[in-house]
């Protein structure tokens, strides 16, 4: 399974969550995690995704996704979870 | 499963914390690229680096993209070129020669540096060896991403005087060859004591001769994240009214750094593995660094500030540096399986911000800087100094950073780099990562006598352990 974490930060807006996750929908990419907060104004959210059945590659995902958010006015990052696995777990 | 809070800290430390991965560096063998005819010998070389380089700057970029990490330089380390050139080589613009076609190899793959246009002549010089110390200031000269290094003393042999002597002159002339760029040669070019066989870090990254074919190295960094960390638990200590006048005191505060050099280093250790499985070719070492640059916020003088010295180079610098260094070091060997290179804290002047500002402020001098190097990772690193200063002068400073390297079993490193036409009071911009620097003053009595002798100073006693 490739999982990877999905960021969106940024001012609170409306249908954020609704075009990332039509987004996710549309390319077979199933969510298995959400969290969010809102830290002094800003929202912060987090998908713990499973990209296996994508028939997109990462890097067109990882653009897309960014796009999605640069057009709401978002920060959208898509990283392989490793990253935060290897810093934070021993 | 990985928590909000863990990934918001991690995308923090990428994004305000300046933390990268600043390099992965390729060594590569090229002993098998030796032939008696120089043309040979360069061509064999053209397409051993481009052959086995070629995916490694896209590699790197893919791994940087998919992980959401900056990998600032994809680099190369080679064989010092002057075991590979020593059957073809007769003069040094065969040399010279040599290092115009790594130039071209390394512009071919996109790489910004390639370091191994070396010398390792710690107890003595080969006709070869010298030939190529010659050919430093025209090499320096005609290309742009070649960096050069010289290993003029260990533990073990002692140093060589006669090569530090030379040295001193080729760093005039290297400085004079490359004039009309401040000379801008000089920065390329470093004179090491006990140089490691594996470091990834320019200038003074070559592929020694224990290494396999191939091998992927990897250097970490983040200077800001450390420096972020401790600012926190002094901003806890205080609202907590901490005993110790509102400040973390020093188990907390060796604690906090080791933890953090822990997670940057876990980083270096993901993203070297992912680089050694795509292309194939096996890791060797993580350098376990805090590396600055002249970003804001990507600071090692900002952490000594924020473990309490005013500016580095007032008293207590050395003993806040020589905990940071032990600190970075207890964390991060834990997060990696192989720990080599340099691994510390590097103190250039010219690449730290918080370095310039202490030189303009007249807090830190060469000598406080030489006494700083006796407890960090490197030596004297990226220092612009007169012009005008006599060649024995700066064969004598590397006589100098040499010793303490020899007596305290660890690498030491003189790059300095007199520009010509400068003095103290002026400043030299050298760009990009490389920054810009005040000249600093060196002390004027001289040192000539010393330097003249030649011949070789002994290994010191505790080098004897058979």
């Amino acid at each position: 399974m490739t999982r990877a974490i999905i960021t969106v930060v940024g001012k609170d807006t409306v249908g954020i969550i609704a075009k990332v996750c039509t987004y996710l929908a549309d390319n077979q990419i199933n969510i298995l995690d959400i969290s969010q907060t809102i830290v002094q104004e800003f929202f912060n959210m987090m998908m713990i995704v499973d990209l296996t059945k994508s028939v997109k590659a990462f890097g067109v995902i990882s653009d897309e996704l960014t796009k999605i958010g640069a057009d709401t006015g978002v920060q959208v990052k898509c990283q392989l979870e490793d990253i935060f696995d290897k810093m934070h777990r021993i | 499963m990985i928590n909000l809070q863990e990934v918001i800290e991690t995308n923090k430390m990428i994004e305000q914390e300046n933390l990268d991965v600043r390099t992965i560096t390729m060594g590569i063998s090229l002993l098998d690229c030796a032939d008696k005819d120089l043309a040979v010998t360069c061509e064999r070389i053209y397409r051993k680096i481009t052959t086995l380089a070629r995916d490694l700057v896209q590699t790197g970029e893919d791994i940087s993209k998919e992980f959401g990490i900056p990998i600032v330089n994809k680099r190369i380390s080679i064989t010092p070129i002057s075991l590979v050139g020593s059957a073809c080589c007769r003069i040094p613009g065969d040399y010279v020669q040599i290092a115009k076609t790594l130039d071209k190899a390394a512009k071919e793959v996109g790489v910004n540096f390639l370091g191994g246009f070396s010398a390792i002549v710690s107890k003595g010089m080969t006709q070869s060896d010298e030939l190529l110390i010659r050919s430093i200031p025209m090499a320096l000269a005609c290309t742009e991403r070649i960096c050069s290094s010289v290993n003029v003393g260990s533990t073990k042999t002692g140093i060589n005087m006669d090569a530090v002597r030379l040295m001193g002159d080729i760093i005039r002339q290297t400085a004079e060859e490359t004039k009309d760029k401040d000379s801008l040669g000089c920065a390329k070019l470093v004179v090491l004591c006990n140089a490691p066989d594996d470091n990834p870090f320019m200038a003074g990254a070559f592929h020694g001769v224990s290494e396999a074919d191939a091998i992927i190295n990897v250097g970490v960094s983040g200077p800001g994240v450390v420096k972020y960390a401790l600012e926190q638990i002094d901003k806890v200590a205080a609202n907590e009214n901490s005993p110790a006048h509102g400040l973390a005191n020093f188990e907390l505060l060796c604690e906090t750094i080791k933890r953090t050099a822990f997670k940057i280093t876990r980083v270096g250790q993901l993203v070297a593995q992912e680089a050694s499985s795509r292309l194939g070719i096996p890791f060797g070492i993580i350098d376990l660094s805090l590396a600055p640059t002249p970003a804001i916020g990507d600071s090692v003088a900002d952490i000594l500030k924020c473990i309490g010295v005013e500016h580095p180079g007032a008293p207590g610098t050395t003993a806040a540096l020589a905990l940071l260094n032990d600190q970075v070091k207890k964390g991060g060997v834990m997060a990696s399986s192989y720990v080599g290179g340099l691994s510390g804290a590097f103190i250039p002047v010219s690449e730290d911000q918080g370095m310039i500002d202490a030189v303009e402020a007249g807090a830190l001098t060469i000598e406080k800087l030489e006494a700083m190097t006796c407890v960090c990772s490197v030596g004297l690193d990226m220092i612009a100094i007169p012009g005008d200063t006599p060649a024995a002068t700066i064969a004598g400073i590397i006589a100098d950073e040499s010793a303490i390297g020899m007596v305290n079993q660890k690498t030491t490193a003189v790059r300095i780099i007199p520009v010509v036409g400068k003095t103290v009071g002026d400043t030299v911009e050298f760009g990009g990562l490389l920054g810009y620097a005040p000249i600093m003053p060196v002390n004027t009595f001289s040192c000539q006598r010393f330097v003249d002798r030649g011949g070789r100073i002994p290994a010191p006693i505790h080098s004897f352990k058979n």
